[in-house]
């Protein structure tokens, strides 16, 4: 459960750019999220607003978009999508393949600001 | 009034990756191998580590830090070897991170050193997100805790390079299924290589150390190698391991990866 410790990583993240930007009221952050991240959506969405408290980013929502795992599958010669993280096989061909190219994300990408 | 969107890209981890490419970068300008381990708590990394750090400290220069969420008893364990151990006391933090790696170091030469083991907290979930600057992670799995392993943690095998099958000396014991265990070790991670040890007779640890000299060979090859230029983008870019493919298992245990 390291889950805290990312959602206080996320508001610092989110407050320093706001900071530099005039210090606006953020409504919410958008965050994209792998499944390798190693970290958990229920419990992050928890931290958050425990993180939140007493910041300039209280009351805020956090928006997080799951990004799937892609793989390069050598056979196909292409990226393919990894339904499962318990079998990393490619899934027009069966392949197995570890060469992950997306799905490890942990990725702060927008914030909404009151203009 | 509609809100405003302002676009950013930030690593949410952004500073322990940059912290870990600078350690990566240290050690590897200094000639030092880094080795992690992880595992649940009780797969016997510490059993391992002491056996490991006894017969390589005639070797060479091998050091070992331990993180624990409390008490220094591993560090006492390991430090019997006669090797410089030193315990990271996390607290409440489930996992090490690079920060804490730098910490505890300053005031070791990293020149005198050649090998540095790190073992992590006893936890399968956390450590998973954060990079330390090692060349390679181990994840530790015992015969007894169940074959399926790799597929209720499958993010911790994914982001090892290596998986050690502990106290196989249990295995008859614990009825464990080695052929089932090793294929959800490929399915995980295919291509995994995968070695099996038993710290307690000892069978295996030739061929486990056999692995960590090519890796050492590997790894000093790669001393000069200046890694790409730091990226804050994904977590997707993390810095560069060594290249496991070309690390060949001793032979007799070999990983069985699948066709």
């Amino acid at each position: 459960m390291h889950e805290l410790s990312i959602a206080l990583s996320i508001v610092d993240a989110a407050a320093e750019v706001a900071a530099r930007r005039g210090a606006p009221q953020i409504k919410a952050v958008h965050l994209k999220l792998g499944p390798l991240s190693g970290v958990v959506k229920d419990a992050l969405l928890f931290s958050y607003d425990i993180a939140c408290e007493g910041t300039a980013l209280a009351g805020s929502r956090l928006l997080i978009e799951d990004v799937p795992v892609v793989a390069y599958c050598p056979q196909c010669h292409s990226d393919q999508r990894i339904e499962s993280i318990q079998r990393f096989t490619c899934p027009g061909c069966g392949t197995p393949t570890a060469d992950v190219v997306q799905g490890d994300e942990l990725l702060v990408t927008a914030l909404e600001i009151e203009p | 009034m509609t809100p405003r969107l302002i676009e950013v890209r930030q690593n949410v981890l952004k500073q322990n990756d940059l912290l870990a490419r600078e350690l990566r970068s240290s050690f590897r300008d200094a000639g030092v191998t880094v080795l992690s381990f992880v595992s649940s708590p009780g797969a016997g990394k510490t059993t391992l580590l002491e056996k490991l750090l006894t017969e390589l400290h005639q070797k060479m220069n091998v050091a070992a830090l331990v993180g624990d969420l409390a008490t220094e008893n591993d560090a006492a364990r390991l430090a019997r070897s006669g090797a410089p151990v030193r315990q990271i006391v996390t607290g409440t933090v489930c996992h090490l991170d690079a920060e804490m790696i730098r910490k505890s170091m300053v005031d070791w030469r990293l020149e005198q050193i050649d090998l540095l083991l790190i073992e992590n907290v006893g936890n399968m979930v956390c450590p998973s997100s954060y990079d330390l600057g090692e060349d390679l992670r181990f994840v530790l799995m015992s015969v007894t805790e169940g074959e399926d392993k790799p597929l209720k943690y499958p993010t911790i095998f994914n982001t090892a390079d290596v998986a050690v099958i502990t106290k196989i000396d249990l295995a008859q014991a614990a009825e464990f299924d080695r052929a089932t265990a090793e294929q959800n070790i490929q399915s995980v991670r295919p291509g995994m290589p995968v070695l099996r040890v038993s710290a307690k007779t000892n069978d295996g640890l030739a061929n486990l150390l056999k692995f960590i000299q090519t890796a050492r060979e590997a790894a000093s090859e790669l001393s000069s190698f200046t890694p790409n230029e730091v990226s804050t983008g994904s977590g997707s870019d993390r810095a560069e391991p060594l290249p496991i493919a070309d690390l060949r298992l001793p032979a007799g245990n070999a990983a069985t990866v699948r066709d």
